[in-house]
């Protein structure tokens, strides 16, 4: 067996605010089956969706400075392996894309190198990484192992959203048939469900000034998992369960014949998975109540 | 000033003046025939109506600092900033939360945030000025609070932020939502609070406000400090 995994973690700012249900129920599970996420020190907003155009240097500061705390770690003996793991997709998405950049182009990694003159260099060594990547054989079968409730009777639909997959060399995962999500559930017992809108966009920003565009785009995805047979979606971004979670307000204003459907973080269904208190599953902080289904499936 | 004064030359908004070596910035303006009406408050670093700006001989960086506590050097270029125009909404503190989300009505810029830096290399109190702007950003109002507490409100953090943000008004906020909801109630405050409203200080206020000036002076001077 291998060894207990210690990794230097950024938790970005959602899932300390708006997401505490996240953070609370991936820290917990991951305790279960040896993993410790060590916060990293004063760490700062990852800048959501760093820019894309090539003039924009300043967004990629914030993502830098994150990556100096991760080299510091390794440096003074904090940590070692010199990865960073994520758990929101959106900051995984612009911190990968960012170090990306400035190591292929070593002019970029010198101006913000230079302009952060009171920052050790960044030399480009971290790896920033997705939760998920976490999950091979080994840890999956730590995962089984640790089910005690078994999530037989949950039809569970994964949903990867843009973050995770695109673009592909950022991707932690085939962009066409992605399965990391699948091979989760399946470990936790559960059924996951085969279906057509699980790395369809949810809207993302959109969600703010064009809500109305969001609202479709959700209950399409969402209305696509009910006719697969799905009871839930999971997903692993905060901004993808704003907009299919808390939108469903609007979309029964809009159809009163809408059956809502619970979201999860995909670290609840551990937590649930495992027997956790359900402190530590932070059900409260869901918009739609999935107490009712997980009563029914008798999982709490 | 004895014949042997040393005098360093300084400018002043581009202009060469001769002024006495380890003049403060205020001081050197006042020699130089200024008279200062907007800028300067305290003269003692407490109060920071003096944000100055300045560039050093030799040297690319443009440095901030309080002009009473900053000495000049040979051949600085001064400007002083009178006021820096702020960003100030009107709230009710009975109405408002201690949380991320009432910043993101009240002052959404702060979470324009880049990450430069450029606040905390600006700020002559040395605070870490992004920490706290990061800590709002998180939700950590008694973080955010307890960082920015030695913040005199000079502003020139605000003039330099590419992503404008007026952090010290921000800062005040912080301080407003701990103080009224997160900090410990203190039962002594509010015996405190309940003399002052019945009347407790007003003779004696009433004595200072018509006090002749250097009665005020001497008697501030040799007022007893108590230390605990
Ligand atoms: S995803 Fe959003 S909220 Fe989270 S750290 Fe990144 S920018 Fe901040
Ligand atoms: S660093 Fe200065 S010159 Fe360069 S883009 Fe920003 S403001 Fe303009
Ligand atoms: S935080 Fe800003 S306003 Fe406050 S003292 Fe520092 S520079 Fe001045
Ligand atoms: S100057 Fe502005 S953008 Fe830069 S770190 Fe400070 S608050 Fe953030
Ligand atoms: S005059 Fe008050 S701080 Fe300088």
């Amino acid at each position: 067996m291998k060894e207990n995994i210690k990794i230097p973690y950024f938790p970005g700012c959602t899932l300390k605010t708006k997401a505490k249900n996240f953070e609370v129920s991936a820290i917990e599970a991951s305790k279960m089956i040896g993993i410790e996420l060590t916060e990293i020190p004063k760490w700062n907003c990852c800048g959501v969706v760093s820019s894309l155009s090539t003039d924009d240097l300043m967004k990629h500061i914030a993502p830098v400075r994150n990556l100096i705390r991760v080299q510091e770690m390794n440096d003074s003996g904090q940590a070692n392996g010199n990865r960073l793991l994520t758990l929101c997709s959106m900051c995984f998405n612009s911190m990968k894309r960012t170090n990306q950049r400035v190591k292929n182009k070593p002019e970029d990694m010198k101006s913000i190198n230079d302009f952060m003159y009171l920052e050790k260099d960044y030399l480009g060594g971290v790896e920033v990484i997705h939760y998920f990547e976490l999950l091979d054989e080994e840890i999956l079968g730590r995962i089984k192992e640790k089910s005690v409730k078994s999530l037989k009777d949950l039809k569970i639909a994964p949903y990867y959203g843009c973050m995770l997959l695109r673009p592909k060399d950022i991707g932690i995962d085939n962009p066409e048939e992605p399965s990391v999500m699948e091979n989760l559930i399946s470990s936790l017992g559960g059924k996951p469900v085969k279906w057509d809108a699980k790395s369809r966009c949810c809207g993302s920003y959109h969600t703010v000034n064009n809500k109305d565009i969001v609202i479709n785009l959700a209950k399409g995805i969402i209305e696509n998992a009910r006719k697969s047979g799905a009871d839930t979606i999971i997903t692993s971004c905060p901004l993808c369960a704003f907009n299919l979670d808390n939108r469903q307000k609007e979309i029964i204003k809009k159809d009163h014949g809408f059956r809502t459907m619970p979201v999860f973080y995909f670290s609840q269904l551990m937590a649930v998975a495992f027997g956790l208190k359900e402190e530590f599953i932070g059900l409260d902080g869901n918009y739609i109540d999935p107490k009712p289904l997980l009563k029914e499936k008798k999982l709490i | 000033m004895s014949d042997t004064q040393k005098m360093v030359k300084v400018y002043v908004m581009g202009e060469a003046y001769m002024v006495p070596e380890g003049s403060t910035i205020v001081g050197a303006f006042e020699y130089a025939g200024f008279q200062l009406k907007r800028g300067v408050g305290c003269r003692e670093g407490f109060c920071g109506a003096c944000a100055t700006v300045y560039r050093e001989k030799g040297d690319y960086k443009l440095k901030g600092g309080l002009g009473c506590q900053t000495v000049v050097t040979d051949e600085m270029y001064i400007a002083q900033i009178p006021f820096v125009p702020a960003d100030k909404p009107i709230y009710d503190m009975d109405e408002i939360t201690p949380d991320a989300g009432t910043f993101m009505n009240l002052y959404p810029s702060v979470f324009r945030c880049v990450s430069c830096n450029t606040c905390t290399k600006a700020c002559p109190q040395d605070i870490q000025v992004m920490d706290y702007i990061q800590a709002i950003i998180k939700g950590d109002i008694a973080e955010a609070a307890n960082l920015s507490f030695d913040c005199i409100r000079c502003g020139l953090c605000a003039l330099r932020c590419p992503a404008e943000i007026v952090q010290f008004n921000a800062a005040i906020l912080a301080q407003r939502l701990y103080g009224k909801y997160i900090a410990p109630k203190s039962p002594e405050l509010e015996v405190r609070a309940n003399e002052i409203i019945e009347g407790k200080y007003v003779k004696e206020l009433e004595e200072l406000a018509t006090m002749e000036k250097q009665k005020l002076v001497d008697k501030y001077y040799n007022r007893e400090i108590k230390i605990s």
